[in-house]
């Protein structure tokens, strides 16, 4: 109980002062709300539009989890591909690379033209971020093994699905949660970038629409709640995988 | 040559790079027999052990184990084990679950399976750590683990590359005993390969030396010495002098 109160007074001690400086600063020198809005003001417009907030941050959840889950899913196949031939891999890892450089926005408006705006396009933009890390940290995990275990597993007349199974996945979990941790985080970057550019057309929207709405319209206060609420999601979503992870690399601690 | 259990013949390897690891390898095994293999390091007795196990192919020559090919008689006899330099423990798995490897590649039910490895538990002595990971065993525990694993399989020949080199004096002559005690008990013919001529001359009832570069045979040195032999047997001034004439085959002095 000490130690986590050793772990969380600090800064929660340095987030009370920051936003004591920032409520001064702004009262002091009369800054406009619409520039800089006061830690108060904030507080006060999240409260009452709690409801649209909470509602924005659920869609932009989801769309974030199905970019992960989907990143996740496909980055494991794509490395289960490339773990199965050096050919593949060589061929193939440009393209994976390509994922990763090509600028967003710039192949947002492809997006949109190919599968219209809404949570589909949203799902794809956060998917599209996030799944460089699962593809390469999986396939690192799948592949960099002691030569000695495949001899073994040779000696005993093992199948390609039984390394596959037996040996490469299990050996690959460490770098996977790591993959997941970085992609997990991405993710809602992913989602939310992807709202700005697909995440309207139908009566709900997430907080990457809220955000580009709010700037918009100046309303400044209520972007900075909206901007609070996706960091939030960030974290929460970081947290989950990253908690999930450790739980599961208990057995392959040093 | 038609009751040799492992009989190589000309036994050449050579390879891709150029390298002439194995040139002319003469080798004859008796079923049951006890046979070591000493030799500097790089002389290719590791190579020749894993050509025996049909992880690699002969150049040229002839290899016969039990009367067919290395890989037939891993393959469809099933009889061939190995044991590795390094303990080479999937170190995700239980000791249970490490021993347990060979009978699940082989498809045996895990009813069965439970009682062989419970046997072969007891025969190293590990019931105590049966459900512990190996990172929490010693070198000389880890290396226990990793002949029971070779054992659970019922192997009519074992081969073991190196396996007590990297353990402390005292724990490889203990380990030295006990893998004697299981051999005189179970009898399966044993290729044991170590630059350690005490631990071959304590062990074998033959010693094979080589010169490397190419690796050739270069001695065939018999060890009159009869089992049970007990730890006394190291300070016995003609085990000494045996000793002493493998080390002078070693340097090429003879």
């Amino acid at each position: 109980m000490t130690r986590l109160l050793e772990i969380f007074v600090p800064p929660l001690l340095v987030f009370c002062l920051f936003l004591l400086i920032w409520q001064s600063v702004t009262v002091i020198f009369d800054v406009p709300s619409f520039l800089i809005p006061a830690p108060v003001q904030v507080f006060t417009v999240a409260w009452q539009n709690a409801p649209t907030l909470l509602m924005a941050s659920g869609l932009t959840t989801a769309g974030a989890l199905g970019g992960f889950f989907s990143s996740f899913l496909v980055g494991l196949l794509v490395a289960f591909a490339f773990s199965q031939s050096y050919l593949i891999q060589r061929s193939f890892y440009p393209y994976a690379i390509f994922l990763q450089t090509v600028p967003i926005v710039a192949i947002a408006p492809l997006i949109i033209i190919w599968f219209g705006t809404g949570f589909f396009s949203v799902v794809l933009v956060s998917f599209i971020i996030s799944v460089f890390p699962i593809i390469t940290n999986g396939t690192a995990g799948l592949t960099r093994i002691s030569p000695h275990l495949f001899d073994l597993f040779a000696i005993n007349n093992a199948s390609r699905w039984q390394i596959l199974w037996k040996l490469r996945l299990p050996n690959a979990v460490p770098d996977l949660v790591t993959g997941a941790k970085i992609s997990s985080g991405l993710s809602v970057i992913g989602a939310i970038v992807g709202e700005f550019f697909a995440g309207y057309g139908t009566d709900q929207y997430g907080l990457g629409y809220l955000i580009i709405v709010t700037s918009g319209q100046l309303k400044t206060a209520y972007l900075f709640a909206a901007i609070l609420m996706s960091t939030m999601l960030g974290l929460l979503i970081f947290g989950v995988v990253s908690g999930l992870g450790n739980l599961l690399l208990i057995r392959w601690q040093e | 040559m038609r009751d040799a259990f492992v009989y190589t013949h000309q036994l050449n390897l050579v390879f891709d790079t150029g390298l002439h690891a194995l040139r002319d390898v003469n080798l004859c095994l008796k079923k049951g027999e006890f046979v070591s293999i000493v030799g500097p390091s790089g002389c290719g007795k590791s190579t020749l052990l894993r050509l025996v196990a049909g992880l690699l192919e002969p150049t040229s020559g002839v290899l016969h184990v039990d009367g067919v090919t290395p890989l037939q008689a891993r393959r469809e006899k099933q009889e061939v084990a190995f044991v590795f330099q390094e303990a080479n423990l999937l170190k995700w798995r239980t000791v249970r679950g490490n021993i347990r490897l060979p009978l699940e590649l082989r498809g045996i039910p895990s009813k069965q399976a439970t009682g062989q490895i419970d046997t072969v538990l007891n025969l190293v002595g590990l019931q105590d750590f049966a459900d512990s990971l190996p990172r929490h065993l010693s070198g000389g525990m880890k290396m226990r683990v990793s002949l029971a694993r070779a054992l659970v399989t019922q192997p009519d020949l074992l081969l073991l590359d190196e396996p007590f080199g990297a353990l402390d004096e005292i724990t490889r002559q203990r380990l030295n005993e006990e893998l004697l005690a299981l051999w005189e008990h179970h009898r399966w013919t044993a290729l044991f390969v170590t630059h350690n001529v005490f631990e071959a001359v304590f062990l074998s009832q033959r010693i094979v030396v080589m010169s490397s570069r190419p690796g050739s045979v270069v001695a065939d040195i018999c060890v009159p010495f009869d089992y049970p032999r007990s730890p006394e047997l190291r300070s016995r001034g003609d085990f000494a002098a045996l000793a002493g004439m493998v080390s002078r085959h070693l340097r090429g002095d003879l």
